[in-house]
């Protein structure tokens, strides 16, 4: 009884604050919580297009899927579905690469723009650009310069060699596909890493040179703990975004040759919208996906949070 | 996960008419108001059009102005689809409620599917099968499913064996390839002579059916319920278009591009055969090495040991059940596939119509590239008559990539795909 009284009080007192806060929690719940509820329940069951049920004009085709429990669970884990276990390294890998070259490549740069050279400005114009083309536009450039007949193979022909069919083997697809998504995702990085560069106190580097500090050692001791904050946000979401990097894959190589520059996202799309629909499947690989993630940021911040405290 | 689509798919008779009692759809009745009065008929009909965009959609603006102006309460908005994504796109848009066309037009192999599903509206006793006695009885049977009409065929077609003349006369061969054999051997002498690479074979595992049923197999057998796509008769089949591509006569492309690189090859005498329909023709034509049309050589499939033989494809316009303008829809479906415009179509397009009285009429009888069409459709296979066939070009397409691109072995590649052919036809067995 107490909590409940409490919050009645606190109802009492902070009635505008519920009321103001109402439309955001009904909009979440419904667009956020409904979906995810629903998401969990058909991951226990069988439901594909065939049985999920509609209504379409004179046609009532009644649901007539049933519960099959945590099989389906059962069937991604053991590796019976058998793409799995080879999807998930794959996304592991690409995750991991992606977001390496995403912060070397973008804290290099940062550091480069920070420092006062000419056409600073330009420079910085021209290093943004790639994030300001939407993701499906970049696909599909870079689709051009990958093709048999694109800008890559003419340079390749232009000096006497053969042409390389770049997203017709996996080995080259998925070399593809990285190059793009780093091309895609450097320049948030270095804009978060300029802001962040620029809160590091002047003071820090004069009294660091006045030690007798080298630049490799400034480097080090003043400018890396300085981002570290902006290191660790953009780490979990570089990882969360590239993770479940959607665009690039599918609109790349569509999870091709042969499936296998599928990531674990583009391959639950696959089951869930090419084909036969296998709604219970694909809403067990987006809760198993969660799952990942969820452990993931959990076990992140808790590492990062005691590298705090030591620090 | 066997159990999955067993209720469906158990129930799947053959294109056989056979009647069924249990069918989820009540007919609309025989005297809806378009039957009746077609001109106090009111509404919009949305019209998802799958042929290409470029070189076959304008030749339908004409006819859809000529239908508003004889039903001038009845708006047409015509919407293109890439035929690539219409069937992922009409299925979402069907299943949620909303979005989906009141008009569609489906490949051969997706209507029986989407009947299953109750996407489709019937249309017996409907305006929509006015002159149904005219359609060619193949492609007319893919649009029966449960002892109804779901939809009436709007063009036929093969996939042909297509050629530019002046290449293979550079290479001195003076007709074209009859078997794999020859053309493996004439793609080669093309290389040599020429420059130029001999064939272009798509990798989609449609284009495998030439070398399947020229061996003499199927992918399944449906009379027998059997899984046949990783018996010995299919890996030989697919061990030819392995070696075509190994051995340098042929090349390929298993990229999302390979459709589009195999035209731009073949348009711009940069390869000197394809294997590809008559929907294709439109676009060769507009190419430089087709400048001349008398260039483009027609031929029916190479064969393999036993016979030629390449599958019936085409296209069917369905009526969707939600349509809120059903009448309209009716009538527009009537319309658009009425002899004439079928003729007129065919004559621009280079598709082939499906009643059998467009082919009198002089545009399509004096069209040297639709006649030549002829010889090749007669010796074409019809798809089995399953409702789940279409689905299952998807997940051997992946498998014949795999294969194609050395990443498997035919056989394990081949038993993979009969995997998941298992999963879609659950009631067949395994070979």
């Amino acid at each position: 009884m107490r909590p409940l009284k409490s919050l009645g009080r606190s109802f009492d007192k902070y009635w505008y604050g519920w009321a103001m806060a109402a439309p955001v929690v009904i909009v979440m719940l419904v667009l956020v919580g409904y979906p995810f509820v629903w998401g969990l329940y058909l991951s226990t069951t069988n439901a594909d297009e065939s049985n999920i049920g509609h209504d379409i004009g004179v046609n009532h085709i009644p649901p007539s899927y049933k519960s099959v429990g945590l099989h389906n669970y059962w069937d991604i884990l053991s590796g019976n579905d058998g793409h799995f276990y080879s999807t998930l390294t794959w996304t592991l890998i690409w995750t991991f690469v992606n977001v390496f070259f995403h912060i070397t490549i973008g804290l290099g740069l940062a550091v480069l723009l920070n420092r006062k050279i000419r056409f600073r400005g330009g420079y910085r114009l021209m290093l943004i650009l790639p994030w300001a083309v939407p993701g499906f536009v970049a696909a599909f450039a870079w689709r051009l310069l990958y093709n048999d007949n694109g800008v890559f193979n003419s340079v390749l022909k232009y000096f006497g060699m053969h042409g390389v069919q770049w997203l017709a083997q996996p080995t080259s697809a998925k070399i593809a596909v990285i190059a793009v998504n780093v091309w895609l995702g450097v320049p948030f990085m270095m804009v978060s890493f300029l802001g962040g560069l620029q809160t590091i106190p002047k003071e820090l580097y004069e009294a660091a040179e006045m030690d007798g500090a080298s630049a490799w050692q400034r480097f080090r001791m003043v400018t890396l703990p300085g981002l570290r904050p902006v290191m660790m946000t953009v780490t979990l979401l570089g990882v969360i975004w590239t993770f479940n990097k959607f665009d690039v894959i599918f609109l790349l190589t569509g999870g091709g040759p042969a499936g296998s520059t599928d990531i674990l996202v583009t391959h639950a799309y696959q089951i869930a919208f090419a084909n036969i629909r296998q709604y219970a499947e694909a809403a067990s690989y987006g809760v198993v996906i969660l799952s990942m993630l969820l452990v993931f940021a959990t076990v992140y911040r808790r590492s990062q949070a005691k590298l705090e405290v030591q620090a | 996960m066997s159990a999955r689509r067993g209720a469906g798919i158990a129930a799947i008779a053959v294109l056989a008419l056979a009647a069924s009692a249990c069918s989820s759809s009540k007919s609309s009745g025989g005297a809806s108001a378009a039957a009746k009065d077609p001109a106090s008929v009111k509404g919009t009909v949305t019209w998802w059009d799958t042929s290409d965009a470029t070189n076959e959609a304008p030749s339908y603006q004409p006819i859809i102005k000529a239908f508003e102006a004889k039903y001038p309460n009845i708006k047409v908005n015509y919407v293109n689809v890439p035929f690539a994504d219409a069937k992922d796109k009409f299925k979402t848009a069907a299943q949620s409620g909303s979005g989906a066309p009141d008009v569609l037009r489906a490949d051969v192999g997706w209507t029986p599917a989407f009947a299953q599903l109750g996407y489709l509206q019937p249309l017996d006793n409907t305006p929509a099968l006015q002159d149904a006695s005219d359609y060619m009885p193949g492609p007319y049977a893919s649009d029966h499913y449960n002892g109804k009409i779901y939809g009436v065929p709007q063009v036929t077609d093969t996939l042909t064996l297509l050629y530019n003349k002046d290449l293979l006369t550079k290479a001195g061969i003076t007709t074209p390839p009859k078997t794999w054999d020859e053309l493996k051997s004439d793609s080669l002498q093309i290389k040599a002579k020429t420059g130029v690479d001999g064939t272009f074979l798509d990798a989609a595992s449609y284009y495998l059916l030439p070398f399947i049923y020229g061996e003499g197999g199927d992918i399944i057998d449906a009379s027998a319920k059997k899984i046949t796509v990783n018996n010995a008769t299919t890996l030989k089949a697919v061990g030819i278009a392995q070696d075509l591509i190994k051995s340098g006569a042929a090349v390929t492309d298993v990229t999302k591009d390979g459709y589009s690189n195999m035209q731009t090859a073949f348009k711009d005498g940069k390869v000197a055969m394809v294997v590809n329909g008559p929907w294709s023709t439109s676009d060769d034509l507009k190419g430089s090495a087709f400048s001349n049309a008398d260039n483009l050589g027609i031929a029916t499939v190479p064969a393999g040991s036993v016979k030629a033989g390449a599958p019936v494809g085409g296209h069917n316009l369905v009526v969707y059940a939600g349509s809120k303008n059903l009448d309209a829809s009716y009538l527009f479906v009537a319309f658009l596939n009425d002899a004439q415009n079928q003729a007129t179509i065919a004559a621009k397009n280079n598709v082939l119509p499906t009643r059998t009285s467009a082919y009198s009429d002089p545009q399509v009888a004096n069209n040297k590239i639709l006649s030549a069409f002829e010889g090749p459709l007669k010796s074409a296979v019809g798809r089995p008559p399953v409702p789940g066939a279409s689905d299952l070009f998807t997940p051997l397409d992946t498998d014949y990539q795999a294969i194609l691109g050395g990443q498997k072995s035919a056989q394990d590649g081949l038993n993979d795909a009969a995997t998941q052919f298992a999963q879609i036809l659950p009631d067949f067995s395994k070979s």
